[in-house]
């Protein structure tokens, strides 16, 4: 494994373009691409104000920065540096923004969520979709890029827009059976739209692309419901975290549940495997505390660690949540399917350092990952079931089927991994920290239990 | 009370028999004047006295006598009515005692009745105090509920009120703000569509197009997935027929070795079964997608599970009873001898193994160890030495041999020549005498 060196970036805004072939990062107001094996900066734009969000176009020729406070989106061009798009929301305010998938259009949503505006690129024409629901996620776009669904409020009544990403002609418009729609997702396949209430209720609903309702999932009434929701990329499964500490499994075919998968504190029968971190302390002898590694800071802040498998009967430390606040710290907050449907990571908030991986194909704990600290980010591989994960400190940590294994970050000064996101070839992962990022290149797999 | 013999005191009517039977003798009369003083009356005659009685002493006597007499009946009487009360008393306290004994009998039933009455009501009271706790648990559990639903409506509400506050200051904003920021796109020039193609109007058609290319997608998706499941249809319809076969050709087998009281049933049966599978197997898989076919797989797959079930319950019955009829020991023996032969295979095992290790180990250090010329040349045919050797130790032999033999063809050569010489000798000698005896003649 080989890490490159470390550059700076603003508001962990760092994305490798959809070709994989190059490196857009912030730098404050400054726009720094890069080609990503040589790392060397390409091209360099200058905003007019520190950006919010940048996103990448999907042919990869087009960046999109958005300046949420100036109510500003810069667009720039990667063939053509010279060339300029801004658009001014003027006073109605900018809240998100983002690209539509044909790579020409640009969707702004107002301050209160007033109105979504369609820019486009190609005409400068303008469209409004009224009523757009603010909720935890109103906007999908289908994979294949077709048809975009939007949560829309209207009348105290939830409803759910399909529109052809085409010409955004306005398929279907159909009310939705939520008290108060938190969030829609496609099925990987385009054909199904997956609908959740929020944690008042727990509700599920899955539309057919053509509007009808095809099921209604409901586990449970009164307690607090969904927290997070997961479509498999074979669309056979839809994984729904709950704030119970259970993630029920969905199947394609009935919309029934075909698995529970808990999350007891204490393990005792299980074939699973557990890792836990151990860090091991490096034995600091009076001649190596010298002034010069105190100031590099290596030696005493870097310590090395390395998984064990914990024999069973283990048990996973619990932070009880606070009873009296909202949205509390209980139940599956991140749910993440391997990209061959094969594997399902999942984290419960009240556990926050542990990462349990389940196997699809029994339908069982395959493995639990016991970190020393809270888990912040994970995510797979695109192309094969490895899943990296990071807990803030300067270690990038990698599971297989194989094994586990944890990896210094060899950068000086202390790198705290706060999120990652892998390349699209699966070969590297860029690690983002504070103001710093670091791309680790995989050349060799490289893994010991 | 004292008691008196009754017959020296004979009340009857015959008064004074004793005193005055005077032909009694004096005897008689000592014997009165001691039961006399035995009473503690003075003596009425004293024997050296003369024989005049005191008159005056007898009728004393006689009085207190009948004194006596009277207080004696008195007496009497008095216990006799003290006897007569005494009955009375104990009967009177028998029937009381067998009054007490059924009450306490019936005390003690109701006694018991209530015991187990308090039992009971104790048990009631135990699984309400149960049905309470649950109760309790509940409502602390959909407190817990409420509680949190409040917290996060209370959350609601007040970003709710949050974003309305910045609503109003920004409506406020606006309508104080003479200039209003129009929104606005400044891009240097158009570019092209990504897909290349030019924009189409808005029409019907293309709203029909739409439409069509969304069922379109969902026809696709359908026809995938029904094909999935056709595909998955046939594995497990294939599956299910092996295990069929599978089974039939089990029970089969075991009906081979049946009893002759089951020959009829077995042969209806297998009658049935051989019925079943030619039916089956002269069927074309594409009928099978018919329901009745369908149904039949399945209803012939549970009828084959459900005789392998019986019988292989029956066997287990078998196997229980036979090892309940035998010795514990006899029983707990095999597995012993079982685990011994593990135990001893396991050693064997791993015997072959270090083996197998040291002999790679050899193998590793030969091929590897760097060894000298004579040592190499020397080792180069080690495996063939003992061959060789071997080898020149036949030749040798059968190099003897062959000197042998030509010795002896030497000999054998030799001796035929001289045998030739010899012959030709002797023909000569004969020729010889034949020649001089023709001369003869």
């Amino acid at each position: 494994m080989n890490f490159s060196e470390v550059f700076k970036q603003t508001n962990q805004l760092c994305k490798v373009s959809p070709d994989g072939k190059y490196l857009a990062t912030c730098v404050q107001y400054r726009l720094v691409v890069r080609d990503v094996s040589t790392l060397q900066i390409l091209q360099l734009y200058t905003c007019l104000d520190q950006v919010s969000h940048m996103e990448w176009s999907s042919d990869s020729l087009f960046i999109l920065c958005a300046m949420y406070n100036r109510g500003l989106v810069q667009v720039w061009s990667l063939e053509q540096p010279d060339w300029h798009c801004k658009i001014d929301e003027g006073s109605i305010g900018l809240v998100s923004s983002r690209w539509s998938p044909d790579g020409r259009h640009i969707l702004n949503t107002t301050e209160f969520h007033l109105r979504v505006t369609v820019w486009s690129l190609c005409t400068k024409a303008v469209s409004y979709i009224k009523h757009p629901k603010a909720c935890q996620k109103a906007v999908d776009f289908s994979r294949d890029g077709r048809y975009l669904a939007l949560a829309e409020r209207r009348d105290c009544k939830d409803y759910v827009c399909v529109f052809v990403c085409d010409d955004w002609h306005l398929l279907r418009h159909f009310e939705t059976e939520t008290q108060d729609l938190a969030g829609l997702e496609w099925s990987p396949n385009g054909c199904v739209l997956a609908v959740w209430d929020s944690c008042l209720e727990y509700k599920v609903l899955l539309y057919s692309l053509d509007g009808r309702l095809l099921s209604t999932y409901s586990a449970y009434e009164w307690s607090l419901g969904v927290k997070s929701v997961s479509w498999s990329p074979s669309s056979q499964f839809l994984a729904i975290g709950s704030y119970d500490e259970k993630v029920r499994i969905l199947n394609h075919i009935t919309w029934k549940k075909i698995a529970q998968f808990e999350h007891p504190a204490i393990l005792d029968s299980t074939k699973a495997t557990v890792y836990k971190e151990v860090e091991k302390r490096p034995a600091v002898g009076s001649d190596e505390m010298s002034l010069h590694s105190i100031t590099i800071g290596t030696t005493l802040f870097n310590t090395q660690s390395k998984y064990e498998i914990s024999p069973l009967p283990v048990q996973i430390p619990v932070v009880k949540p606070d009873p009296d606040r909202a949205n509390p710290k209980i139940g599956i907050s991140a749910l993440a399917f391997s990209s061959d449907s094969r594997y399902l990571a999942t984290k419960n908030d009240n556990m926050a350092t542990a990462v349990w991986v389940w196997d699809m194909q029994k339908m069982s704990l395959q493995a639990v990952l016991e970190q020393t600290s809270a888990v912040r980010c994970f995510q797979w591989d695109p192309l094969r079931p490895r899943l990296a994960l990071c807990t803030g400190n300067a270690k990038l940590y990698l599971w297989s089927p194989g094994g586990c294994v944890s990896v210094q970050v060899p950068a000086e000064g202390g790198f705290q991994v706060q999120s990652l996101n892998w390349h699209c070839s699966g070969d590297s992962v860029i690690l983002l920290g504070k103001e710093q990022l670091c791309l680790c290149y995989m050349d060799t797999d490289q893994e010991d239990k | 009370m004292f008691s008196f013999p009754r017959s020296d005191v004979k009340c009857s009517t015959e008064p004074c028999s004793n005193l005055c039977r005077i032909k009694n003798g004096f005897s008689h009369v000592s014997l009165s004047l001691q039961e006399l003083s035995s009473f503690g009356l003075p003596p009425v005659w004293t024997a050296g006295g003369g024989s005049e009685l005191n008159i005056v002493a007898v009728l004393n006597c006689m009085y207190d006598l009948i004194q006596l007499h009277r207080r004696g009946l008195r007496t009497l009487e008095n216990m006799e009515v003290e006897q007569l009360k005494s009955n009375s008393n104990v009967d009177f306290l028998q029937l009381s005692t067998t009054r007490l004994k059924e009450q306490l009998e019936i005390s003690k039933r109701e006694n018991t009745g209530l015991l187990e009455r308090e039992r009971q009501l104790q048990l009631k009271v135990k699984s309400l105090q149960n049905c309470l706790k649950n109760e309790k648990e509940e409502v602390q559990k959909l407190q817990n509920v409420i509680a949190s639903r409040a917290s996060q409506y209370n959350h609601e509400m007040k970003r709710k009120e949050r974003e309305f506050n910045k609503l109003k200051e920004r409506l406020n904003q606006l309508l104080v703000d003479k200039k209003e920021k129009k929104q606005a796109i400044d891009v240097l020039n158009n570019i092209g569509r990504a897909d290349g193609k030019r924009s189409l109007w808005k029409t019907e058609k293309t709203e029909a197009k739409h439409e069509g290319e969304m069922y379109k997608t969902l026809l696709s998706d359908y026809d995938t997935r029904q094909r999935e499941l056709q595909l998955e249809n046939a594995e497990l319809r294939k599956v299910l027929q092996q295990m069929k076969k599978d089974m039939v050709s089990i029970l089969s087998s075991r009906k081979q070795a049946a009893k002759g009281d089951k020959h009829e049933h077995g042969g209806t049966q297998a009658a049935s079964e051989e019925e079943d599978e030619v039916f089956d197997s002269s069927k074309d898989s594409v009928e099978l997608y018919c329901v009745h076919a369908r149904e039949k797989l399945t209803n012939s797959i549970r009828l084959q599970w459900r005789r392998l079930k019986s019988h292989v319950e029956r066997l287990d019955s078998q196997v229980s009873s036979a090892q309940t009829s035998e010795s514990k020991t006899a029983d707990a023996v095999p597995r012993e001898t079982h685990e011994e032969e593990m135990d001893r295979l396991k050693l064997e095992i791993q015997q072959c193994k270090d083996f197998i290790q040291a002999q790679q180990q050899l193998l590793q250090q030969q091929l590897s160890s760097p060894c000298d010329e004579e040592t190499a040349s020397l080792l180069s045919d080690c495996y063939m030495l003992q061959e060789k050797e071997r080898l020149g130790d036949e030749w040798k032999t059968l190099e003897e041999q062959r000197k042998i033999f030509e010795r002896e063809r030497r000999n054998f050569t030799e001796a035929a020549i001289r045998l030739s010489h010899e012959v030709l000798k002797r023909d000569l000698v004969l020729k010889h005498d034949l020649r001089k005896n023709d001369r003869l003649f």
